[in-house]
């Protein structure tokens, strides 16, 4: 059917009308959400979508918002499961899985990275071997954001040594709920333990929780990255504030955000908490010195600058015109801003910027911003990665020449 | 740009202006104007009016402008940075002609503006002084009885200039902000000497004002934010110019290091260079989103404009420093010889960075003006 604007304000507030009740139990009413589509309109109808296009998502944002219903479960990993599943599952695992996934009953979580292969994440080593009907596999995977809570686990492992390395991976999906699976918190430098360590001792997927054939398994972890990429400045959309509406479905959402949100509680010092540089250094009188003016002065225009660029590639975008490299960049100079901030934050406290908890500067969270920045050129695709990638893609310069293109089991490892 | 995209309208004028500039500006024929007494192409200066239109692109129609705004100016400007253009184009048709639009007087407006954006006249700023080689509204020299005496330094084209705008106080008012004044080349007083610079790309002179008698431009009253405003649009101007600099060289560097073999493999697949060049795009848009979003104040008449416009000269003079010296290393030994072209847009870099202020003075000032960065 074709959408229109208003076509889709009419229909989804007589829904809302008719049905959202702020004292609802939050689980009904997702269920009802799941069940008229209104959860995740741009999905198929055959699964609990409305075919509608993208671009009319923010009038339904707009009209939740409007009268601040609760959405789907949409927080963390899970809904980049539910759009892999969606993507490349069988009927059979949409049919289990994606309705538990939007109403939040059940949890996931990415098994991707390993200790021996980070930034080249295709150089898996995570064994799986078919044995009878089941899938074993044995190995560990790293930096698994919500693994101690989830249910499941999107894997990538892989299945054949002999082929070269993207060739060889197979996806999975993992139960959590067994024996050979063992999950331990990995601390961090700053003090917060927000990934795990996942370890496989001869755990067992079933053959019907393979997703896709033998061999398929990059090209499906490469939808998952994309909807990591594309949902990256959306992980905080439900944490916003609900204070202008009552009911106890909001408790509920918020006892479920507590949990959820739990391990991003340092992201935005991660960033580098530019917010707080100009009032820091008038208060501390920073703001006199010639030479924390200078550093100051940097980074509000890179990050003026920054804010600008992001702008600009939005609004060729929405022009229609192809897009320049301004898209590109904002990973790269987000390391760069957040770096410059920790700098000037160092500026600002002086000696103070060696002290840290409650009695330290900003109680706290300077501290936390001076050891969370090392981590932001790091997560989700190294600066030198992303060099890379700019340099390649966007500028158009040569690949360098490649050791890992023969079998697998003949390509050196750490 | 009105949503901080360029409008097609736009993009055809870049397209035309770099069209004609492939053509016109040469970087063999820039070499040849190196060694000219003028230092220009009287011909291809004289087709941007004839044949592109845009001697007055920010101009009011009435004025013999195009009646576009400073956005399109910078538009022009990119590519002339890019081009290496060499032409009075920046000291007449932008500076001259945004002194005597922002102070002058109808009359004076309707008597010369339309002279500067036919071509038919060469107009300059005589702003720099000993006094404010780095603080440049720290102007100390004085009209006394409408007349002016005083040496005036890096003026730009000063030799080839037809008319002058003085920047000086008024003798009676020197505690208040300059002004600007108007003096004509043919008067006996004026004496021009080229001064020589490392960029022959853009011509520089001192002047010399022996009792010349000037005309105020605009009224007597007091506007004191006349000066400043012109700076920063002067400042925004030159910032739009270097960032297309900046870009030549960039895409002149990753060219090369794609050809450059060594190593039996093309430099460009080394990461050494791919990163360098990878965080050169980087600082070359940031700057650009800078220099365009000072444009586009200009434009509104945004009273964000004064921190807009350091951000962007700030911006600016750093991404194009370290494009060139960037370009220079990529390059390798061939890089640092003459023959090379890349040392032509090093020196126009370098000229241009301390034109008008250097990043620290811009810096400086975009916290004393924080409080429009706040409020906005």
């Amino acid at each position: 059917m074709e959408w229109s604007e208003t076509a889709v304000r009419d229909e989804l507030r007589s829904f809302l009308e008719e049905n959202w009740d702020p004292n609802a139990e939050l689980l009904d009413w997702r269920n009802k959400l799941v069940d008229s589509g209104w959860g995740m309109p741009s999905w198929p109808e055959r699964w609990f979508g409305r075919d509608m296009p993208q671009s009319l998502l923010s009038v339904v944002a707009e009209e939740f918002a409007r009268i601040g219903a609760v959405s789907v479960a949409r927080t963390g990993i899970r809904l980049l499961a539910a759009e892999t599943l969606l993507a490349h599952g069988n009927d059979a695992q949409r049919e289990r899985y994606l309705r538990k996934i939007l109403t939040g009953e059940e949890t996931w979580c990415q098994l991707f990275s390993e200790p021996g292969s980070g930034s080249d994440l295709a150089g898996s080593t995570t064994r799986a071997e078919l044995v009878g009907d089941d899938w074993i596999i044995n190995g560990q995977k790293v930096w698994t954001t919500s693994a101690h809570h989830a249910d499941f686990g999107l894997l990538l492992a892989r299945h054949d040594w002999d082929v070269p390395k993207h060739q060889g991976l197979s996806y999975f999906i993992l139960d959590f709920h067994q024996e050979g699976v063992e999950v331990h918190p990995l601390k961090q430098m700053n003090g917060h333990a927000s990934f795990n360590q996942v370890f496989f001792n001869n755990a067992k997927v079933s053959r019907s929780d393979q997703v896709g054939e033998n061999g398929d398994g990059w090209q499906i972890a490469m939808t998952t990255l994309m909807h990591e990429r594309r949902n990256a400045g959306n992980i905080f959309v439900e944490a916003r504030r609900r204070g202008d509406f009552k009911g106890s479905i909001y408790e509920q959402e918020a006892e479920e955000n507590k949990i959820l949100l739990e391990p991003y509680t340092w992201y935005p010092q991660r960033a580098g908490r530019v917010d707080l540089v100009l009032p820091r250094a008038k208060a501390t009188g920073a703001i006199r010195d010639p030479v924390a003016r200078q550093e100051i002065a940097k980074l509000m225009i890179m990050s003026r600058c920054a804010e600008w660029t992001a702008l600009r590639a939005r609004a060729a975008q929405q022009q229609g015109q192809p897009q320049g490299p301004e898209g590109s960049l904002g990973k790269l100079a987000g390391s760069n801003i957040a770096r410059q901030a920790a700098t000037v934050h160092t500026l600002i406290s002086g000696v103070d910027a060696m002290t840290a908890g409650e009695e330290s500067p900003e109680s706290g969270i300077v501290a936390e911003i001076l050891l969370s920045v090392p981590a932001i050129s790091i997560a989700g695709g190294t600066d030198e990665i992303q060099r890379n990638i700019i340099s390649e893609r966007v500028l158009g310069m040569q690949k360098e020449p490649r050791m890992d293109t023969g079998p697998f089991k003949d390509v050196r490892k750490s | 740009m009105s949503t901080f995209a360029f409008t097609d309208e736009q993009l055809q004028l870049r397209e035309s202006v770099r069209r004609y500039l492939t053509d016109h500006a040469t970087v063999s024929r820039t070499r040849e104007l190196m060694g000219d007494s003028d230092g220009f192409d009287r011909q291809s200066f004289q087709g941007l009016f004839n044949e592109l239109g845009i001697g007055g692109v920010h101009l009011p129609e009435e004025y013999g402008g195009a009646g576009l705004s400073y956005v399109e100016l910078c538009v022009v400007l990119e590519e002339m940075g890019r081009a290496l253009y060499p032409s009075p184009y920046l000291s007449s048709n932008v500076l001259a002609a945004n002194a005597l639009l922002l102070t002058g007087t109808t009359e004076q407006k309707a008597e010369l503006l339309p002279l500067i954006a036919s071509g038919a006249r060469l107009a300059t700023v005589a702003l720099y002084e000993d006094s404010n080689r780095s603080d440049v509204a720290n102007i100390e020299q004085i009209v006394v009885g409408g007349s002016f005496t005083g040496t005036k330094s890096f003026v730009l084209d000063a030799t080839v200039a037809e008319c002058f705008v003085v920047v000086a106080r008024e003798g009676s008012d020197r505690h208040n902000a300059p002004r600007f004044w108007l003096a004509d080349s043919n008067d006996p007083g004026i004496k021009c000497s080229a001064t020589e610079s490392i960029d022959s790309t853009r011509r520089i002179g001192s002047v010399s004002f022996d009792n010349v008698s000037v005309e105020r431009l605009g009224e007597a009253e007091r506007d004191l934010t006349r000066f400043d405003k012109f700076v920063d649009l002067a400042s925004v101007a030159l910032a739009n110019e270097m960032v297309g600099g900046a870009q030549w060289l960039l895409e002149s560097s990753v060219e090369y290091a794609n050809s450059r073999v060594q190593f039996g493999r093309p430099i460009s697949s080394m990461q050494a260079i791919k990163h360098k060049c990878a965080d050169l795009l980087l600082e070359i848009e940031l700057a650009k989103s800078g220099a365009y979003r000072a444009a586009q104040a200009v434009a509104d008449d945004d009273p964000a404009l004064p921190v807009y416009a350091n951000i962007a000269k700030a911006a600016a003079n750093d991404a194009y420093m370290k494009s060139a010296a960037d370009a220079i290393q990529i390059h390798g030994g061939i890089g640092f010889t003459w023959d090379n072209d890349t040392h032509l847009w090093f020196k126009r870099a370098k000229s241009s960075q301390v034109l008008l202020g250097t990043s620290e003075i811009h810096r400086d000032q975009l916290l004393e003006r924080i409080d429009f960065l706040e409020a906005d």
